[in-house]
């Protein structure tokens, strides 16, 4: 029942999202635009971008990420739909993987074309490491959607919400997107992240488990109170 | 046992009581009014009832069962101030998707079964931001009554409601009563809630005024109820 009702909200949230385009658009628009930017700022394909590609990268997603995150509970006041959802019979952990399931897929599109729109301006090669690459982004773009769509849930009655969520989200998401920045980085360097730098994998696995798992649990108090 | 058990609850917004020690019984079958100015805690009381909200003290239990319950949650169809419906789906997808979480054997076959008798059948596959507000109105109608639920709780159902979205409500809650549903409605509409009202609960700031059953004499004169336990 619970990943049943998950998956029915996800395709709900992505069919919703893929009509309007509202959230993706805005966060591939920003995410390209900020890497033309810094294009402009450092000498494609130098050493230097090396260095930074991975922080770079993440900051990046971050930010784009807010903008698909600010969205993923404020659609469901427009109609008092959330009222709906949490009065249904589906458990309220299914309303919120449904929610992060659809928000991870988002997030990882907009990614995917970041990553490519990257390796295009700053003359960065990737595909050796295309798969180890995609898992850190999918691990820690996981970790970006818990954490992200629980404080999405938490400033949905707020005002002011789409500037607490992003002040709410980062302090969290330091362990996370700090172990994301080194696997990338060295990722893109050429090098192995099973070495020394397996303890940042175990790093993000251990951070997905744990905010999912309290997500999971606390989401109810979140919603009900 | 009784369809609704609500006991000396309390809702708390800050220090404010929005209800205190509100109790009502209401058996299976049932039509409740629930009755009261704007602020009375009407809207306070229909939300912990339907379990999206918590009480700050005392116990809500449906058919015997805690509201949060998912056996709970199964029994019971909302009518809140929104629609409750997604603008971006179209009228079928919308009832579709809640007929899967309602767990329902055929939730496609039900859609259009209810698409159907609220009279939306011809524009199902229409979004439901291009519809009118009284097709909206009907819908949302539909996605509350789309599980045969045993309670209803109504908010200001009659409320905005345009004549169509009026009569297909009617005749659905009519439906319903048949099979036995409890009926819990909160409404400014004293004549249409009095003639469908079997029971009758006023509030006056967040307490409970009156309750009891509905008598001809409420039906007659519909201030009468204000003017005796009310603030006038």
């Amino acid at each position: 029942m619970l990943l049943r009702s998950a998956l029915t909200i996800a395709a709900k949230d992505l069919r919703s999202e893929l009509r309007t385009k509202e959230a993706l658009n805005a966060s591939l628009a920003f995410s390209i635009v900020i890497l033309v930017l810094f294009s402009f700022a450092f000498d494609p394909g130098s050493e230097e971008i090396m260095e930074f590609s991975g922080g770079l990268l993440w900051l990046v997603y971050s930010f784009a990420g807010a903008l698909v995150l600010n969205r993923s509970f404020a659609r469901e006041k427009d109609n008092d739909c959330l009222d709906a959802l949490v009065s249904s019979p589906a458990p309220i952990g299914a309303l919120f993987l449904g929610k992060a399931l659809a928000n991870w897929a988002l997030l990882l599109a907009v990614e995917l074309v970041s990553l490519a729109a990257f390796g295009l301006f700053y003359n960065v090669r990737f595909i050796a490491q295309f798969w180890p690459i995609l898992m850190v982004m999918a691990l820690a773009t996981w970790a970006m959607t818990v954490i992200g769509t629980m404080f999405s849930a938490l400033t949905v009655n707020l005002r002011l919400r789409e500037l607490m969520l992003p002040i709410l989200v980062y302090p969290f998401l330091i362990p996370a997107l700090m172990a994301a920045m080194l696997l990338t980085t060295d990722l893109l360097a050429g090098m192995s992240i099973w070495g020394n730098d397996s303890i940042w994998v175990r790093v993000l696995v251990a951070f997905d488990f744990v905010f999912t798992a309290l997500a999971v649990v606390f989401i109810d108090v979140v919603l009900v109170g | 046992m009784n369809a609704l058990e609500i006991d000396a609850v309390w809702k708390y917004f800050g220090d404010f009581p929005a209800l205190r020690e509100v109790g009502i019984h209401v058996s299976p079958g049932s039509v409740v009014a629930l009755l009261g100015r704007n602020g009375a805690g009407k809207t306070t009381l229909l939300r912990i009832i339907a379990g999206l909200s918590k009480p700050s003290r005392g116990t809500v239990r449906i058919l015997g069962e805690e509201t949060r319950k998912e056996s709970t949650r199964r029994r019971i169809g909302v009518l809140g101030h929104g629609i409750s419906l997604y603008d971006e789906l179209s009228a079928a997808e919308n009832l579709e998707l809640f007929g899967r979480l309602y767990n329902l054997p055929d939730p496609r076959g039900r859609a259009v079964a209810m698409l159907e008798r609220t009279g939306l059948d011809r524009v199902r596959d229409g979004l439901v931001r291009e519809f009118s507000r009284g097709m909206r109105q009907r819908l949302a109608v539909a996605r509350a009554f789309l599980h045969d639920p045993q309670l209803l709780l109504l908010d200001e159902p009659f409320t905005a409601l345009d004549d169509r979205a009026i009569a297909v409500l009617q005749s659905m809650l009519k439906e319903m009563r048949a099979k036995g549903a409890t009926i819990v409605m909160s409404t400014h509409q004293l004549r249409e809630a009095l003639e469908l009202a079997t029971h009758v609960a006023l509030l006056k700031k967040g307490e409970i005024a009156f309750s009891g059953e509905r008598t001809q004499e409420m039906v007659d004169d519909t201030g009468w109820l204000y003017r005796t336990y009310g603030d006038n």
